[in-house]
């Protein structure tokens, strides 16, 4: 039985739980709601939770576990002096086959049994039924997968049994306590919160899984390929046949060239465009222009890409390249720093300005007045109140603005260009951390070569970057905020 | 010799500062001003009084204009300063809010120092010539909003570190710094002990001496000891304007009989 037949027939069992509750509770109270502890609803509630936690926990545990232990039992019947994960994958795959056949009507279950894997062509039987093999089958691995299905089977059937009586015993529970005084109510109560407080702890496990991970990655890197040579290595030549080297500088210095361009782009006009609609603007052109710039938020990067490859660097390279108007012949291609830059940029400025137009709307009213009562002008009262008063929440604004430069990949692999150097020239292509992942992972890469694992490594780094980008900017909030609140 | 100040003081009273005709007031659909005509004479002090919510800081606020910063308000008729009228199109709004200072009825400093809460005015209206004038100018306003001498010590300590009424004296050092001609105060008292109140006041006579002053105040004592002429709001209409000690003496209308003895409010 699948397990999601067997999660609607739990559902079932709660909801005939839940009618069977309420109806009990009633009757314990004589019918007057106002005998009850909680209102009638809850009782029923309580009998369904009772009936439906223990169960569909019981089917989760059992669906983790079942696998683990027939995978055990089984890889101990292979022959000893195998690659077991690369013969497991094969018996998963043929038990997986079989069952699959048989579910079709492809194979009988008296068939599966007397198969014999030299004079059958169990390769193409599967095939048919749409399991692809990469070799043929022997016969170790086909008893292996007989055994494997047999097992499964029985658990499956097993899993059913158990997660329906849990239920069912559940339900008898929760039922046989329900009287007048239960407290349904607080119990109802408190399943929602560890329901909750489950959700929360789902985030931050995974959080710490991705970072486990990564760390762990990174050590396993630099296990085959020194630390130093790494963060102080000024050349990243990967070469898949061995000898490359892989210095992070020329990489992060064309990760910050670029965020600096983009800053330098998104900063001032996303906070001139903040000012302008939170202190000049009319509510009218307001309710156009704010809309206006959050749909820019809502571009795919890719498309920023696009835009940078095939409108921003051409347009440069007709500026600043050979033969252009100005004669300056500072630019080669198309894809340079400059050109990835300005797009971020672009990209950047509805962050800044929405972000800045909220902790400047925050500045309360009352300034305003008082500076204005004064004399002053507006952009006096921007510049001298205004500003100051938002300024940690900008500075915080900034430096989100700053992570997102640093993490955007798109817009750097189709305007940056591919190629990792170190030099001060903006109109030159380089590379960046991001993009560098992306080029280490894509393509027929060995995952335990030091040239894919240096993609965690990269990882990492970005990863800490961003972290002390985010410390920092609450750190600033903070301090600013104690002096002026 | 005095009766000859005396004579002086009755004469320049006489000189209107601020006429206002049949101004009225909106926000949005509540009609907040009613119809209030008042003739406000120059070094006088006058006192707005009336239960809350009966538009006295709305009023107030159409004197140094600054209900031009609220999109929901609506303001009709005339206010004159000194014949002009300042709801003109050659007005500049700045420069007459330079002219009328104002004290707001909640304590707003900037997230500044003292010091610089206190030089915002007479920095922007470029008031001093250097370092030295500025701290003299600083110091002035300080000692006369009875703030000094707490401050004196701590003076690039943030404004907004002070308590409620120490904000309160610097909001009002703030407004005197930049030598305003009309001061408008939204009850400057309202969070101070007897002392500083006191001193307040003194301060308010002092002004008065070149200065046009108009104070919204809820006590009846304060309005009777700083002010020369007395208005009573009610629900947005200006129900009686006369000399002080008539107001608290003789009124003409039984509701500002009513509110000066306590029975309503
Ligand atoms: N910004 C505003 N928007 C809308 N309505 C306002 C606004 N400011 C004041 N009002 C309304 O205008 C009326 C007069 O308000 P105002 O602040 O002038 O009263 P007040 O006499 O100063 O009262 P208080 O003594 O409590 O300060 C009130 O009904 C108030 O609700
Ligand atoms: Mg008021």
């Amino acid at each position: 039985m699948s397990a999601l037949v067997i999660v609607l027939i739990v559902c079932a069992i709660a909801a005939a739980g839940f009618v069977l509750g309420r109806a009990r509770a009633l009757a314990s109270a004589g019918g007057d709601i106002r005998g009850l502890h909680s209102l009638p609803s809850y009782y029923g509630l309580n009998v369904a939770l009772a009936a439906l936690l223990p169960a569909l926990l019981l089917l989760a545990l059992w669906s983790i576990a079942q696998p683990l232990l027939v995978e055990r039992s089984v890889a101990a019947m292979l022959p000893d002096g195998v690659d077991s994960a690369l013969v497991m994958s094969d018996v998963r795959r043929v038990a997986d086959g079989l069952a699959l056949a048989v579910a079709q009507g492809a194979l009988s279950p008296q068939e599966v049994a007397a198969l014999d894997a030299d004079a059958t062509d169990l390769r193409a039987t599967l095939g048919d039924v749409g399991v692809a093999l990469g070799s043929a089958v022997t016969p170790e691995i086909l008893d292996a997968a007989r055994t494997h299905r047999a097992m499964s089977a029985t658990g499956d059937l097993w899993r059913a049994i158990v997660v329906i009586a849990a239920a069912l015993a559940g339900t008898a529970v929760g039922w046989s306590v329900t009287n007048s005084a239960l407290r349904a109510r607080n119990l109802v109560e408190r399943v929602a919160l560890a329901l909750l407080a489950f959700a929360a702890s789902v985030a931050i496990l995974t959080t710490l899984g991705i970072v486990l991970s990564l760390i762990f990655n990174t050590l396993e890197f630099f296990r085959l390929y020194p630390a130093s040579e790494f963060f102080l290595g000024t050349t990243w030549s990967p070469s898949f046949g061995g000898g490359s080297e892989l210095g992070i500088l020329p990489l992060l210095w064309g990760t910050l060239y670029i965020s600096f361009i983009a800053l330098l782009v998104a900063v001032p006009i996303g906070l001139f465009a903040a000012i302008y609609l939170s202190e000049y603007a009319s509510p009218g052109v307001r309710g156009i222009v704010k809309p206006l710039l959050e749909m820019l938020a809502g571009i795919p990067t890719i498309v920023y890409g696009l835009f940078a490859l095939l409108t921003v660097g051409p347009l440069l390279v007709e500026l600043f390249g050979n033969g252009g108007p100005l004669g300056l012949g500072w630019m080669d291609g198309g894809t340079a720093v400059m050109t990835a830059g300005l797009v971020m940029g672009i990209m950047l400025i509805p962050f800044v300005s929405s972000l800045s137009d909220d902790i400047i709307n925050a500045v309360p009213q009352a300034l305003r007045d008082g500076s204005l009562g004064l004399g002053a002008t507006r952009s006096e009262t921007v510049r001298q109140v205004i500003l100051p008063a938002a300024l940690p929440g900008i500075v915080g604004a900034v430096l989100l603005a700053a992570s997102r430069a640093i993490g955007e990949t798109m817009i750097v692999v189709l305007g940056a260009g591919a190629a990792a150097r170190l030099s001060m020239n903006p109109f030159d292509a380089m590379t960046t951390v991001t993009a560098k992942i992306v080029s280490q992972l894509t393509g027929d890469a060995d995952f335990s070569s030091p040239e894919a694992l240096v993609a965690f490594a990269l990882g990492m780094t970005l990863f800490v970057i961003t972290l002390v980008l985010n410390v920092f900017a609450l750190w600033i909030v903070r301090t600013y905020r104690e002096q002026y609140d | 010799m005095d009766d000859l100040r005396r004579t002086e003081a009755l004469l320049s009273q006489q000189q209107t500062k601020i006429s206002a005709r049949n101004v009225q007031v909106w926000y949005g659909d509540t009609h907040a001003i009613k119809d209030v005509s008042v003739e406000i004479a120059d070094k006088t002090t006058t006192a707005f009084i009336g239960p809350s919510g009966c538009g006295k800081s709305t009023f107030l606020r159409c004197i140094n204009r600054m209900n031009d910063t609220i999109p929901a308000a609506r303001i009709e008729g005339d206010i004159e300063i000194d014949g002009e009228d300042i709801y003109d199109r050659r007005v500049d709004p700045v420069r007459l809010r330079a002219k009328v200072g104002m004290v707001f009825q909640k304590p707003n400093p900037f997230p500044k120092s003292i010091y610089d809460n206190v030089a915002y005015g007479p920095r922007i209206h470029g008031l001093a010539r250097g370092r030295a004038e500025l701290d003299a100018i600083v110091e002035k306003a300080l000692r006369r909003a009875a703030l000094w001498n707490e401050v004196k010590d701590r003076l690039t300590a943030p404004g907004t570190g002070l308590s409620g009424g120490q904000q309160q004296r610097l909001c009002i050092a703030r407004a005197v710094a930049t030598e305003p001609e009309v001061l408008l105060m939204d009850e400057p008292c309202s969070a101070l002990d007897p002392i500083a109140t006191a001193q307040v006041e003194e301060l308010i006579d002092e002004l008065r001496q070149n200065y046009s002053v108009v104070i919204v105040t809820h006590s009846m004592q304060q309005a009777a000891r700083v002010s020369q002429k007395t208005a009573f709001f009610h629900l947005g209409h200006l129900v009686e304007f006369g000399d002080t000690a008539t107001i608290f003496t003789n009124p003409e209308d039984s509701r500002t009989e009513s509110y000066i003895s306590g029975r309503i409010g």
